[in-house]
């Protein structure tokens, strides 16, 4: 089957790894008191990860003599959420691979061949090897350049603030996601186990669950809605590419793209990172919608909060038509910090106490969501030592996660969070796979343990 | 090889290795990712001991069952000596990064002592070492099949059960105990759970004779356990008065 262009394209906004940081402080303040005692607050909280240059600009002014002893409290407060902020990330992403592994367990649509992609127009049932590798590697030539065209695609747009542009194809792809690929894999599932459904109900239930998506995704809605809607996304597309993506082409992409990654983040003429200073510079959050936070501003004081949601709210439409691209979109979606959750977070909370707080999180784009699922899924899909693979995979991909986040707390600034996770997927993959597995195969036989 | 068997035997080889997750690991993000990297570490090892095992298989003859059999121990025994090398090598990298936060904090003390991460560390490997023996025997129970049909054991699934929830906490032990003696420096504490590892590890080459390896383990269970409470600061009197504390508040439960 060849599915439509766009939900194949990836938006590698989605593959970095960033900090969130509240918005800035001028945005904020209506009175004077306050933004004094916020500037207080947050010198002696700064987050582990820093993009926030408005900020430190703001407090410059402020900040010169508390600089010394502030440096060493800070340090500390970074190390000691610097835990908390990796097992906001381990919980999503494990929910995810979770998710993944448990369809592609049960369901068996998806690990039937069913066509390829477009994409991936090289056939993998040649009769030599030789042949078998060129026609992988020729894939992910094609995948990669479609990638990346469509990156700088998207930076160019957002450079010339075609944010309508984007945010059609934000929508768009996101739609798709939530209605038509939600809709197959709800059909499988009953397949699966021979449930019978009628089209009405099947009809609400998806109109429930895409139109709620579309608003949580896009708006405002719950924290943890938002959050669930994500990683449900990001499955979906994990599993798309799980099927459609021949076995070794599959391999050689997800090494390839770790690669890219590295490249488009760190370069300093790469695409992400010139996305990444110009929505800094514009002093805009990048891409609401398309990015996983864990974050929740929280604003404390009933006066300051009809204030400050208007601004921040503004701001996020303006990020969020930003976001809006390709299908990736969809992946750009689940890049998308969505600031109006935090913002809606910033709302239920009435108390009156004068202090500001923040809880700072952190981002991870939906690509990544995306990608570790995909190394896990196929490990599980086509690995024959089974869930011994599946386990070594999952807990190489986490590590790699650990270490990533433990870079980012020292360097402070966007980071590429594939290469090092997919790096260890791939190496325990291919050495548990041939390895391993034949050696605790004969343990378990035996009944040796070791 | 029903749901009941596939639900038993997950809940005795998991159960005390999940409880003690829930109920001690899952709260604090410090000690969950001490616990993921010590399952890495464990894992870094068998990837290693594989590699020479496999190697050491490829390069004999296919044929010669015993000689397969006794690379197959070797194999174990070289597991279990890299094992604790790597188990070493975790205590060297908790111990870095535990002096690195020291030195960071206010009061110079580190948020996490070492037994704490010792105990930790233990049940990282433990885990991972009982996931990696047992989920492909669970996954297997699931299906058709009759257990010992051509003259085997019928107990299979129920003493690998067994055998793997006496390793995970042994593992557990050993790494209090380990870690204990690298703090202390009295390597005959490391040599004794090498050689004890050795141990349970050898006994399991009786198996099918489950009489020469799970009673055997279970015993060495119990002492390590003694002995990993004595050594990490627990004492008679402590278990008095967390007893007699816990009596006296109906309500409050008194960590001893």
């Amino acid at each position: 089957m060849n599915t439509s262009g766009s939900e194949e394209e990836f938006c590698n906004e989605r593959t970095s790894l960033m900090t969130t940081e509240s918005p800035p402080v001028s945005s904020y303040h209506v009175e004077t008191g306050i933004s004094s005692l916020e500037d207080t607050q947050t010198k002696g909280r700064r987050p582990i990860t820093n993009e926030s240059n408005n900020r430190e600009a703001d407090h410059e002014g402020e900040s010169v003599e508390r600089d010394s002893t502030a440096d060493s409290e800070d340090e500390e407060m970074s190390l000691k959420y610097g835990a908390k902020h990796v097992i906001m990330l381990f919980v999503p992403v494990t929910l995810c691979m979770i998710v993944v592994i448990a369809t592609i367990k049960s369901v068996s649509f998806y690990t039937e061949k069913g066509g390829q992609l477009i994409y991936t127009p090289f056939t993998e049932d040649t009769t030599s090897v030789g042949q078998r590798l060129l026609n992988s590697v020729l894939n992910t030539l094609i995948m990669i350049s479609v990638i990346v065209v469509m990156t700088i695609f998207l930076v160019v747009l957002y450079k010339y603030r075609c944010y309508k542009f984007i945010h059609g194809w934000l929508i768009l792809s996101s739609l798709m996601l939530l209605f038509w690929f939600s809709f197959m894999y709800l059909g499988e599932v009953f397949k699966t186990y021979n449930v019978a459904m009628d089209y009405p109900t099947l009809a609400l239930v998806i109109w429930n669950f895409g139109a709620v998506g579309m608003v949580c995704i896009h708006w405002k809605g719950p924290l943890q809605l938002q959050q669930a809607y994500l990683i449900m996304i990001s499955a979906l597309m994990a599993l798309v590419f799980i099927k459609y993506l021949p076995e070794w082409s599959a391999w050689v992409i997800l090494g390839a793209i770790s690669v890219y990654d590295l490249i488009a983040v760190l370069c300093p003429k790469g695409p992400l990172r010139m996305l990444v200073e110009t929505a800094q510079e514009r002093n805009e959050p990048i891409f609401p919608a398309l990015i996983y936070s864990s974050a929740m501003i929280w604003m404390v004081g009933m006066t300051e909060h009809s204030a400050v949601q208007q601004p921040s709210h503004q701001e996020t439409n303006s990020d969020e038509e930003v976001g809006q691209s390709h299908h990736d979109n969809t992946e750009d979606n689940r890049n998308m910090v969505v600031p109006e959750t935090e913002v809606h977070g910033a709302q239920s909370r009435t108390t009156s106490a004068v202090e500001l707080e923040e809880e700072r999180g952190i981002k991870l784009g939906l690509g990544d969501f995306i990608f570790y699922s995909v190394l896990v899924g196929k490990a599980s899909a086509t690995a024959s030592g089974d869930w011994n693979t599946t386990l070594a995979c999952f807990v190489a991909i986490l590590i790699g996660l650990c270490l990533t986040l433990l870079l980012l707390a020292i360097f402070k600034k966007a980071l590429p969070a594939l290469p090092i996770s997919i790096t260890f997927g791939l190496v325990f993959y291919f050495s548990t796979d041939n390895l391993v597995r034949p050696f605790m195969d004969n343990l378990a036989a035996h009944q040796f343990y070791i | 090889m029903t749901i009941a068997v596939f639900f038993g035997c997950s809940f005795i080889a998991f159960g005390p290795a999940f409880a003690l997750f829930i109920f001690t690991i899952a709260r604090d993000p410090l000690r969950v990712i001490i616990l993921i990297a010590g399952a890495f570490f464990w894992l870094l090892s068998l990837l290693l001991s594989s590699l020479v095992w496999f190697i050491a298989m490829k390069a004999s003859n296919d044929k010669d069952q015993q000689l397969q059999r006794g690379l197959l121990i070797f194999g174990v025994m070289f597991s279990v000596l890299l094992q604790e090398v790597f188990r070493f090598a975790y205590y060297k990298l908790l111990r870095k990064a535990s002096d690195g936060l020291a030195a960071l904090s206010e009061d110079e003390r580190s948020h996490i002592s070492v037994q704490q991460m010792a105990y930790v560390a233990g049940l990282g490997f433990g885990i991972m070492s009982g996931a990696f023996s047992m989920i492909n025997i669970l996954a297997d129970s699931l299906g058709p099949g009759i257990v010992g049909i051509h003259g085997e054991s019928q107990y299979f699934f129920l003493t690998s059960a067994f055998m793997t929830m006496a390793v995970t906490l042994l593992h557990t032990f050993w790494g209090v105990v380990f870690f204990d003696g690298c703090e202390n420096r009295r390597w005959w504490v490391i040599a004794v759970v090498v050689a004890l590892h050795l141990l349970v590890s050898g006994l399991t080459f009786l198996n099918p004779i489950y009489e020469g390896s799970l009673p055997p383990a279970y015993v060495i269970l119990v002492s390590m356990a003694v002995w990993a409470f004595f050594s990490c600061g627990g004492s008679l009197q402590n278990i008095q008065q967390f007893l007699t504390c816990w009596k006296n508040d109906a309500g409050s439960e008194v960590a001893s």
